[in-house]
């Protein structure tokens, strides 16, 4: 009976609290759907498979704002260079989720603009080099790190062909609720997992793009944004060589 | 197997244990149960029961909500934090983990390090 | 051959304490340290998110390989029964745990969190070869104490060879699974080679010989135990072998390496335009580690000298201290082909724009640490054989001669 009770508080404590947050922008991150109050139930299943289209043409010169909602998005912004450390070596030390890359064709001196972020390969390295299973991917096709059995080893960082991973090497005075991280483990992009799993159906990185050069969605949904995207676009996996059959797909390169 | 056999031996300290903890009766000793706490009545489950196991329902909860994504519960660990943790003065939360605060005493007496909050948040956060 | 008989190492108290106390200075700072490193996190250390593993897995790895060699001599003695080899397998063995306790210590106060040993050893991924390097190396630990046992206690005796021989092929298996930590690696260009597995397997031959070589004449010398020519030699031919194989082995791999031309940029980084990486591989690996070593063991009277042998087998160690930094660290540093016949020319996370290699500066807490996991395996084996008789009385000729 008591529970009875102390259910419907939470939930009224829940919702209410969800609802004065949701008034409170953060920088640089959008509101996504309020109608979002519905934390996972059930167990993730294969009948749906995260991906991702970036369209490579859309993607501006100079412009950061995936970056910048992901650091906001998931903490990364709060981190705090350690008393001591120099500036280039803490740059060269902090996590970073997504980023952006410019690269130029060899032959024609195109330049290319895109965002790079962990594949969520069907066949990751760097879950198949873990000792722990805590580097796995999730049925629904999220590649993660499961930082509760994470030894901070690094092998899944020498093991990414896309140099996806970052270790956290100090240690962490603000922890996000989303995504707690501590020092010694190692962290990757989880498709905003913490919004995935409560209802949410955009990571961050998507709703910041003005240009709509990210898509998010369910791969195996043949009418979802992605699939459709994908189906008209001519793309590529990154490293398609290593057959990785990467979530994560390119267009324009 | 491995996890349960883990699980039994720490069931089984946490019950050796808890024979000294269950005569600590928190309230007389003045200390706040944390600021949503104080007003409820009981918790996920009776206190006893939550002395004794409450890091087994946290760590089962903890594989559940990252390797299967289920996040509707009462043991999520944010959900702890979130009733328990006190306000000072100036209305700022105090982290859960404190000297003097709600987990201070019992960890204390048993030298039980809470490894959890090296990584997750002591003080309710705002959820964006 | 006559009975050997073995005894507890016999130098004076007051030098064997003395050596003790100046290897455990060295220990103190290390385990100083290491808590630095441990309590304040990675920051302090030259590693980053571009190169993630640095100075002490160079020691890791270089103390396990030769860990598994320095078995090697005992298995010649006991699996290719070889009766000149009997008498040294004592030590070998010896040498294979405290190698490795030391290998081992270095890699577990370096991972991000050591508290969680404990997951890694209950929590597996059997496709990880990490995972499968844990059980091998504890196993190995576990076999060699057996093996021990079997050649220390006179009624184990029987069971010597039989035990040597698991001893042998767990200890290959071991080096395979320690070259594959490389050799499994799809990503970058320096690994993804199924030849690092046998390369690691005969590094560990030559490095586990001279680090075996090295404490047998330095426990010999002290004690006034005599080693020898005809042993000696023995030792130091095989030696030579070994050194030779190596050779042999890095050869392969860079010839291979340059007929593809996709290698063409990875080769040239390494023994051209790499800066540190090719001073390290030319001058420590190819010509201090391999070439002048191989001078002085062949070399018709030079091979005879006991101090050109000894400069010799630490020009061999130290040869391999530069090949596990080119490997482990110059692997690491080149950057990765993401984007095939484009050139990244801007990158939020140092991804080798224009081709630029990442940066890795060790420092002193990291190179303490690798040290003090060397010191640990050093003072071990001094402790183990002062307090058991690892130590053949003598290994002159006559003591040696198989004939009798």
């Amino acid at each position: 009976m008591s529970e009875m009770i102390d259910q419907k508080r939470r939930e009224f404590l829940s919702v209410a609290s969800k609802a004065a947050a949701a008034t409170v922008v953060a920088p640089g991150v959008f509101l996504h759907s309020m109608a979002d109050a519905a934390p996972r139930k059930e167990a993730v299943t294969d009948a749906v498979r995260y991906g991702m289209l970036i369209d490579t043409s859309k993607c501006a010169d100079g412009c950061t704002d995936c970056v910048n909602a992901c650091d906001s998005e998931n903490g990364l912004d709060m981190l705090v260079k350690p008393e001591g450390a120099s500036d280039e070596a803490w740059d060269k030390q902090r996590p970073r989720w997504i980023r952006s890359v410019k690269i130029q064709d060899n032959l024609t001196g195109k330049v290319s603009n895109l965002p790079m972020l962990c594949q969520h390969c069907e066949h990751p390295p760097c879950v198949d080099v873990c000792p722990t299973t805590a580097s796995f991917r999730r049925a629904d096709g999220i590649v993660m790190v499961d930082r509760h059995a994470c030894i901070g080893c690094r092998y899944c960082m020498m093991a990414c062909p896309y140099k996806a991973r970052s270790f956290i090497h100090e240690n962490v005075q603000f922890k996000p609720t989303a995504a707690p991280r501590g020092k010694g483990c190692v962290e990757s992009c989880n498709f905003c997992v913490h919004r995935l799993d409560n209802g949410g159906t955009t990571t961050a990185c998507q709703d910041a793009c003005k240009h709509e050069a990210i898509v998010f969605g369910d791969l195996k949904d043949p009418n979802s944004a992605v699939s459709q995207a994908l189906a008209k676009a001519q793309t590529t996996q990154l490293r398609a060589d290593l057959k990785l059959n990467t979530g994560v797909r390119y267009s324009g390169i | 197997m491995k996890k349960i056999g883990t699980s039994l031996i720490l069931f089984a300290v946490a019950v050796l244990l808890s024979f000294g903890v269950t005569a600590h009766a928190k309230k007389d000793d003045g200390h706040s149960l944390g600021y949503k706490a104080d007003k409820s009545d009981a918790c996920v489950a009776p206190t006893s029961f939550m002395r004794r196991n409450h890091f087994e329902l946290i760590k089962h909860q903890r594989d559940i909500t990252v390797r299967e994504g289920i996040r509707h519960t009462d043991n999520d660990l944010a959900g702890c934090v979130d009733c328990h943790a006190n306000k000072d003065d100036a209305g700022k939360f105090i982290p859960v983990n404190a000297e003097g605060q709600f987990c201070a005493d019992c960890h204390q007496y048993t030298g039980t390090t809470m490894s959890c909050f090296s990584c997750h948040s002591t003080v309710p956060q705002a959820e964006k | 051959m006559k009975k050997m008989t073995f005894t507890e190492w016999g130098i004076s108290s007051t030098r064997y304490w003395g050596i003790l106390a100046v290897i455990g200075a060295i220990i103190g700072v290390a385990g100083l340290a290491t808590l630095y490193m441990e309590h304040e996190g990675h920051w302090v250390t030259g590693m980053n998110n571009q190169v993630v593993w640095g100075l002490p897995h160079v020691f890791a790895i270089f103390l396990i390989v030769a860990a598994s060699g320095a078995l090697n001599v005992a298995s010649i003695g006991s699996v290719f029964a070889k009766k000149p080899y009997k008498p040294l397998a004592r030590l070998s063995g010896l040498m294979a745990i405290t190698l490795l306790v030391g290998g081992l210590l270095v890699l577990v106060l370096d991972l991000g969190q050591p508290a969680r040993l404990i997951v890694a050893m209950t929590q597996y991924n059997f496709k990880s070869i990490f995972a499968w390097n844990v059980l091998l190396y504890v196993g190995f630990l576990g076999v060699v104490a057996v093996y021990l046992f079997t050649m220390m206690e006179r009624k184990a005796n029987q069971h010597s060879s039989k035990v040597g021989l698991v001893a042998f092929v767990w200890r290959l298996i071991l080096t395979t699974g320690t070259g594959s930590i490389f050799g499994f690696i799809v990503a970058r260009q320096g690994y993804d080679a199924a030849l690092m597995a046998p390369m690691f397997i005969i590094m560990s031959f030559a490095y586990g010989l001279a680090f075996y070589m090295l404490m047998l004449m330095f426990t010999f010398n002290a004690d006034g135990r005599e080693l020898g020519d005809k042993m000696f030699a023995r030792l130091r031919s095989l030696l030579g072998i070994f050194t030779a194989a190596i050779f042999y082995f890095v050869l392969v791999y860079h010839l291979t390496n340059l007929y593809g031309t996709e290698n063409h940029s990875y080769e040239a980084f390494i023994l051209m335009n790499g800066g540190i990486y090719t001073q390290l591989f030319w001058g420590g690996w190819i010509l201090a580690g391999l070439l002048i070593p191989m001078l002085i063991l062949f070399h018709p009277s030079l091979k005879n000298s006991r101090s050109a042998v000894t400069a010799a087998a630490l020009l061999i160690i130290l040869g391999g201290f530069a090949a596990m930094y080119v490997i482990v660290i110059g692997g690491q540093a080149f950057p990765m082909a993401m984007f095939p016949s484009h050139t990244i020319i801007e990158s939020g996370f140092y991804d080798g724009v224009n081709g630029a290699v990442a940066t890795y500066v060790p420092t002193l807490a990291e190179f303490m640490l690798g040290l003090g996991g060397l010191a640990v395996a050093v003072i071990a084996t001094l402790i183990a054989v002062r307090v058991l008789p690892f130590l053949p009385a003598t290994l002159s000729d006559e003591a040696t001669d198989p004939h009798h």
